[in-house]
């Protein structure tokens, strides 16, 4: 039998709360009788709208599953290049820990690469308890056919519960492909894990069509339950010195030959460009009005140790390049404090900037949406504002 | 070269409203587009495909209105168009997706380079590209913003972009690339593409029309399920400060030393 959605006609009354709460636009009335069309992907939000009724029914059946009662622990992917972790890795592991105090079961870090002992000693001192290590030369810096499959053969190896990755380019390239090697399920970008108390699954939560919705996913019938996760947002694990964890050399999982060839790697870390990692960013919109004006922004931003950005509108009309582009068709930032100048705050560019702790907004125009979702706004002029505030912050 | 496209129907985000009630989306009346990353990738195929010749194939998963979307590439420059549309692919997450797309590929007899946008604009995952080369047992490379060249023996060379840069990868065909938007200026439909469109014949293929495992299908074939959907909280109202410039400015930066965050001048580091 194939999984299905159903109006049980007697019980459904023709309200219509399934209409509203449907986030697909999937369900109609026809005759006063609820009628789901094939817009449906058996969210299930018709079904919690329903509770009083009761008229909408998903009958749901899984593919073969294995036996998940055969996996257990956390694992988390340790990312690194040039001899670094990733600065995701600490946040996963803080997740992880956090998820660790409501399992019960030991927490491991995947570490593959070459001449990487180093880093399974800082591994170590995050307070993961093993790290499943293999190191070779063939395991190369963005090589990450190669991770790839060694990274499976790890997991189908040590079969942990749960996977997490960061929710970065590499980790969201390298996790999908582990996930369909294995064939279980994975949640993207999560900004939310937590253990279901009673029945001990991953609880993955993501924002999904650019934030404006939140779907908490299961994963019960397929193990790992996978998930990246969005970078600077978890807490970080600190470096609390090695507790008696341990490295586990996997010397035997083989090192397939690449299928691709890494050329270079050309950095281009500005002092303004990094937004990913930023905890300050100063972004400017529409309201700039003049490629020369980001000088202002610039100003700024080097008062505030902050990196630029910009919203689409800026970067589509050539005033800064595409790398700096905050939104849904840009980058996704999570920084201590975004300051929006001359942003008018589109969904699109709320959708990459929401999460920040703390939104600043400066715009001339009182109506416009940034100011929704600001914590703190100044109604003004920018090219008055920001000279104002780099003037009071020099003190 | 045979190229092959895959091409998401979304909802136009630049549509969208929020119910200021219920803070939930208002659908109603949203109309439906290519998912504008996808759009970048059809305009390289097709970029591709003047220089190299081939054909390019758009490919799709969903119901049966995604035609308009599959006409709409034809009007663009892509060759044929084949829709994957059957009850029993819905309510697919990435893998069941993935795994459907792969098979219509399949039956397509391959293809030398298969394209694909970063992500879709409305479930914003990205994994369906670098699953689908998995199905296919080829490599992938997710966020190409360049193609430098391609040779003859099936050579090519990528930029793909990091968060501290990029890096450039010489790669050997077949592959599936996602792209970014930086990669390329799609071209708006010519009279002539769009009157092609018009008269097109779509191809539709049901479960029972590519070799697939039922089990493996839509929802049946989902290892996640979303158990719940909500709306994030909306933001209590902030301070918003409308008088002088220098009153607003010291007062905001007040704020922000009570929240406990150091900016400027001696901020103690």
């Amino acid at each position: 039998m194939a999984s299905s959605i159903k109006v049980i006609l007697d019980k459904c009354i023709g309200c219509g709360l399934c209409i509203r709460a449907c986030p697909f636009a999937a369900i109609t009335l026809v005759d006063k009788k609820a009628v789901i069309n094939e817009k449906c992907t058996f969210c299930g939000a018709c079904v919690d709208a329903c509770k009083k009724y009761q008229a909408i029914v998903i009958t749901r059946e899984t593919f073969a599953a294995h036996d998940v009662s055969a996996y257990s622990g956390i694992a988390v992917f340790a990312e690194n290049h040039g001899g670094q972790l990733a600065s995701v890795v600490p946040e996963i592991i803080g997740a992880a820990l956090e998820l660790k105090k409501s399992l019960d079961a030991p927490l491991a870090a995947v570490l593959v690469g070459h001449n990487v002992k180093k880093l399974a000693e800082e591994l170590l001192e995050y307070g993961v308890d093993e790290v499943w290590m293999r190191d070779d030369n063939g395991i190369g810096d963005f090589s990450e056919d190669v991770q790839t499959e060694v990274v499976a053969d790890i997991l189908k190896e040590k079969k942990p519960a749960i996977f997490l990755g960061g929710g970065t380019v590499i980790g969201r390239s390298l996790l999908p492909k582990v996930a369909s090697r294995i064939g279980t399920g994975l949640t993207a970008d999560c900004t939310e894990l937590e253990i279901d108390p009673d029945t001990k699954f991953l609880k993955q939560t993501r924002p999904a069509f650019g934030g404006n919705i939140m779907a908490t996913i299961l994963c019960q019938n397929h193990r790992p339950q996978m998930a990246t996760v969005r970078h600077k947002v978890m807490k970080a694990a600190p470096k609390t010195g090695n507790k008696g964890g341990r490295i586990v050399h996997l010397d035997h999982i083989p090192v397939p030959a690449p299928t691709y060839e890494v050329l270079e790697f050309v950095e281009e870390k500005t002092d303004t460009v990094n937004i990913v990692e930023a905890d300050f960013i100063v972004s400017g919109g529409r309201g700039i009005k003049d490629p020369k004006n980001f000088a202002l922004l610039h100003d700024l931003a080097k008062e505030l140790d902050a990196a630029v950005g910009a919203s689409r509108a800026a970067v589509d009309a050539g005033w800064i390049p595409y790398s700096h582009q905050v939104g849904q068709t840009g980058k996704t930032v999570n920084p201590k404090i975004y300051i929006a100048c001359g942003i008018s705050g589109a969904i699109q560019h709320l959708a990459g900037m929401k999460s920040s702790d703390i939104i600043i907004a400066i715009n001339s125009d009182r109506a416009a949406p940034i100011f929704d979702v600001a914590h703190f706004g100044i109604v003004g002029d920018l090219f008055e504002v920001v000279p104002e505030l780099i003037k009071q912050l020099k003190g | 070269m045979n190229i092959v496209v895959c091409i998401k129907q979304v909802p136009d985000t630049t549509d969208v409203k929020i119910n200021p009630e219920t803070n939930t989306l208002i659908r109603e009346g949203v109309a439906s587009i290519i998912n504008p990353f996808d759009v970048y990738a059809l305009e390289e195929a097709v970029r591709l495909k003047e220089k190299f010749g081939g054909t390019v194939n758009v490919l799709s998963m969903g119901p049966p209105q995604v035609d308009a979307s599959l006409r709409e590439a034809i009007s663009v420059g892509a060759d044929e168009a084949y829709l994957l549309s059957d009850r029993a692919f819905a309510g697919a997450d990435t893998l069941a997706t993935a795994y459907t797309l792969a098979a219509g590929i399949r039956k397509l007899g391959g293809a030398d380079v298969i394209l694909m946008g970063r992500q879709a604009i409305d479930g914003d995952t990205g994994q369906v590209g670098p699953e689908v080369a998995e199905n296919l047992s080829i490599p992938h490379l997710t966020d190409i913003k360049k193609i430098e060249s391609l040779e003859a023996d099936g050579t090519a060379v990528v930029q793909r972009m990091l968060e501290e840069g990029y890096v450039r990868i010489k790669v050997k065909l077949p592959i599936v690339m996602t792209v970014v938007k930086e990669i390329n200026e799609p071209r708006l439909p010519s009279l002539r593409g769009k009157m092609n469109a018009k008269k097109k014949e779509i191809t539709v293929w049901g479960a029972a029309d590519i070799e697939v495992d039922p089990q493996r299908l839509g929802l049946t074939g989902s290892p996640t399920q979303v158990v719940k959907i909500f709306t994030p909280p909306k933001p209590s109202g902030g301070k918003i400060f409308e008088g002088g410039v220098t009153e607003s400015v010291a007062e905001l930066l007040s704020e922000l030393k009570k929240a406990g965050l150091a900016v400027g001048a001696g901020k103690g580091e």
